[in-house]
């Protein structure tokens, strides 16, 4: 009814607010399994193809482990800043909240950017992404690890412009939540490729 | 917050329904999607039982020359694919959105906007794939789209097979992470997870099946594109890539596929035997547990379409082992219908005709399946017509006998009115008897030896007259479903009045009026009991009414319309199209029609609007 007393539409909004929060937590956490599953077989690719390509460069000839290592650090770092970022939501420090936020999608960039130096080594050093098996696979795996950070960043320059333009409510505490999942969820994902791709790679 | 602020956010109030034809482009509600999914899924099954046609026609005598072998390459693979990924898939799709969120109490699903994008995803896929016709010819290697054939020795084609294929299983994700929340997160006070239909178990074990075959297949597409198109080589030996990585990634979603298939076809069974024999579903739990058991053991098993290919003796053997064991929770399900029907009073409905009739044609393919699964005997099978006439008897016997008995259940839940028995009892009999006609002879024209996938054959083969039969068996087969057709719209036209509960039946979509208000449930249902309904029903402290749980204080809260969804829809279409031909602008435009939706989506609250309850008594 329209005459409707305004407690009891209240009280179901916000009824609604959260069953929709945990929606959403939920259906992330089942999103990205399926993701998991996406990136096991670009990885299962990756090393059903190791050591198959009929010409260089390889590996061995192209990785610069102690660049690598220095940008993974910087991506775990930054999983520890988003980490911050949501505690301090919790906490209810919204300014700490923006700050974390930024330095997140900061240290993403910075991420971003040891990429775009490593591609561009390797493309100097003769390895295109249709040189061989090896720079194809690497090239695809990394590149749409690459597309999820780069996603991410968007996702939390996002957020914060949502942030500092007040919109960031408490009952809205699950998009902050998920987006940190999805950014600790990438940053594992690199962890494998790392150990696999890089760490493995050189060794071999 | 203040209250003045919430007071700002109110929605506005609505008392009519959605209306209109721009209504269904923004449409959220999860009964007209449904609508949308079964209208688009029987348009493609029709394209696909078109196509299934012509390639009889042209297989009626040996020596025929009513296509040419690159136009039968076409269609059989425009056949196979149409059927399962555009029509069979989005079959099942539809009775999900329309009866799941109904079957377990709730007015609507988790997220209302990516049910439609769901939707639209299905839909842009669709279009990509049949596109190929009119830009260039449609693929033509097969649904398994094997390589080399799918790379080096094929057209344009299979540009449009991949992308369009990503797209819809894109769409199947988006689709299963939504079931699965609502499953879990939005049941009805009452409604355990244990007494939940069965067939909303297959909902659930659908959706999981999707969530982890689908990106596999995801993977191989993409690789596949990167090899044509940017000349990469994955699947190139020459270049050190591996042909038969093909087969592997792209059998890992395939098997588990038939059960994705399958598994909403037990459900319907699962609900339609118990109404017409007027007796609970025997052993509930055990189904429960044998649906559970099938979809893990289907990640197991994909190597076995792979006997051929020399993975060698222990390869084969593990996998003939696990496949094998596969039919132990098959056998145990067929026992829980049989011992459903045992001492039931059944009454022969059209919808319990199908029901019926589904199970012989089940239990004959899956006996044919334990042959094909022996891998010496697979050697001399595989790739025959044996095959074909097997998995036609769990595609068509098992799988569309169930959709149609569905379609009689529940069509008149969604349209309000009956469909016509004796048509319907033509339809079964006529149907039944074509289809047995054209995939029994398969299987001798299979031992006899014929290859699937020629577009000919030497009458020297011996197996002109199964080939005969088998055309003749389908045209009648299409007979039978043309009646179906008639009779929906004979329904929609002059067909009884349905009212709320034309069957007696059992579960919660059964309480709701004919057609289902948009909302559902004015009253969320108060659940006693497993077959919540028939519960009520037998309950000696009842009226035979459901109780109600928890009533809308008055007009009720629904999401909003928008265009998002098919704008982002819109979006990946326009890109795929810009990958396809290899014009960067055009793929541009279409990334960033889909980013801005995505964050449009994002960061903007839908208020929804209140919808006023048409009054009638539930």
């Amino acid at each position: 009814m329209s005459s409707r007393p305004l407690e009891a539409l209240q009280e179901e909004e916000e009824r609604e607010a959260a069953l929709h929060a945990e929606n959403v937590r939920l259906a992330f956490w089942i999103w990205l399994a399926s993701e998991a599953v996406f990136f096991a077989s670009l990885i299962g690719v990756y090393v059903a193809l190791e050591g198959r390509s009929v010409s260089g460069p390889t590996p061995v000839d192209v990785f610069d482990l102690p660049m690598t290592t220095v940008a993974t650090l910087d991506l775990l770092l930054s999983s520890l800043t988003m980490v911050l970022a949501v505690v301090s939501m919790w906490r209810r420090r919204p300014g700490a909240v923006k700050l974390w936020l930024a330095v997140t999608a900061l240290l993403g960039l910075v991420f971003l950017g040891f990429q775009a130096t490593e591609y561009s080594s390797f493309m100097r050093d003769g390895l295109l992404f249709n040189t061989n098996v090896f720079s194809a696979s690497f090239y695809t795996l990394t590149g749409f690890h690459g597309a999820h950070v780069a996603f991410g960043v968007a996702w939390l320059v996002g957020l914060l412009i949502s942030a500092l333009r007040g919109h960031l409510r408490p009952e809205e505490e699950h998009k902050l939540e998920v987006a940190g999942l999805y950014w600790h969820f990438v940053d594992v994902v690199w962890i494998v490729i790392f150990t696999v791709v890089y760490v493995l790679g050189t060794a071999a | 917050m203040a209250t003045a602020e919430r007071a700002l956010h109110l929605p506005e109030l609505r008392t009519a329904e959605e209306r209109g034809f721009l209504s269904w482009l923004m449409t959220v509600d999860h009964k007209r999607i449904g609508i949308l999914y079964l209208v688009t899924s029987a348009v493609f099954f029709a394209a696909g039982g078109v196509e299934a046609l012509l390639m009889r026609t042209q297989l009626i005598r040996p020596d025929n020359t009513f296509l040419g072998p690159k136009t039968f390459d076409e269609i059989l693979t425009m056949h196979g694919t149409t059927m399962i990924f555009l029509a069979v898939i989005p079959l099942a799709a539809a009775f999900f959105n329309y009866f799941m969120p109904i079957m377990i109490g709730a007015r609507d699903v988790a997220f209302p906007r990516l049910n439609a994008l769901s939707y639209w995803l299905y839909l842009a896929g669709a279009l990509i794939l049949y596109s190929s016709w009119f830009l260039g010819g449609a693929p033509d290697a097969g649904w398994f789209n094997y390589v080399p054939l799918s790379d080096a020795f094929s057209g344009p084609g299979e540009n449009f097979y991949i992308l369009g294929l990503l797209l819809t299983g894109f769409s199947s994700i988006v689709s299963s992470v939504n079931f699965v929340t609502t499953i879990l997160n939005m049941r009805a006070p009452g409604m355990s997870l244990m007494r939940m239909p069965v067939f909303v178990w297959g909902t659930f074990l659908w959706s999981a099946l999707l969530l982890f075959s689908a990106p596999p297949f995801s993977v191989a597409l993409i690789l596949l594109l990167l090899d044509r198109i940017a000349g990469t080589g994955f699947f190139v030996p020459a270049m050190g890539g591996n042909a038969l990585m093909w087969q592997h990634l792209f059998w890992i979603m395939g098997h588990p596929e038939v059960y994705i298939l399958a598994v909403p076809a037990w459900g319907v069974i699962s609900e339609v035997l118990p109404t017409f024999a007027r007796k609970p579903l025997f052993g509930y739990r055990g189904a429960v547990i044998a649906l559970f058991a099938i979809s893990s053991l289907s990640f197991t098993v994909w190597s076995h379409h792979m006997f051929a290919t020399g993975m060698g003796p222990v390869v084969n053997d593990a996998f003939m082992v696990t496949t094998k064991l596969i039919s132990l929770p098959t056998g145990a399900l067929v026992f829980t219908w049989l011992a459903t029907l045992w001492g039931g009073r059944i009454r022969y409905t059209t919808a319990m005709l199908f029901a019926v009739g589904f199970l012989p044609l089940f239990i004959f393919g899956g006996l044919t399946g334990l042959m094909l699964a022996t891998a010496p005997a697979d050697l001399q099978l595989t790739d025959t017509y044996f095959v074909i006439g097997h998995f036609h008897y769990i595609a068509i016997g098992g799988i569309l006998f169930s959709m149609l008995a569905a379609a009689y259940y529940w069509l008149p839940k969604m349209t309000g009115r009956m469909l016509d028995e004796r048509l319907g009892k033509w339809s079964f009999w006529i149907t039944f008897v074509g289809f047995n006609l054209t995939f029994f002879p398969m299987h001798l024209s299979g031992l006899y030896g014929m290859p699937r996938r020629i577009y000919t054959y030497s009458p020297l083969l011996g197996v002109d007259v199964y080939n005969l039969l088998s055309t003749v068996g389908a045209y009648v087969l299409g007979v039978g479903l043309l009646i179906t057709l008639v009779n929906v719209a004979r329904s929609l036209a002059v067909g009884k009045v349905a009212g709320a509960d034309p069957w007696d039946a059992r579960t919660l979509e059964w309480t709701t009026p004919s057609p289902v208000p948009a909302y559902n449930f004015r009253v969320i249902p108060l659940v006693r009991g497993r077959d919540a309904l028939w519960y009520e029903k037998q309950a000696p402290d009842g009226d035979g009414r459901m109780r109600g749980a928890e009533e809308a204080a008055g007009a009720i809260h629904m999401p909003g319309l928008t265009y998002l969804p098919a704008l982002l829809a819109l979006g990946l279409l326009v890109a795929a199209y810009g990958v396809n031909f290899k014009l960067v602008w055009l793929a541009a435009l279409g990334a960033l029609i889909t980013f801005y939706s995505i964050f449009r989506q994002m960061f903007e609250a839908d208020r929804g609007y209140l919808l006023e309850p048409r009054g009638e008594s539930e």
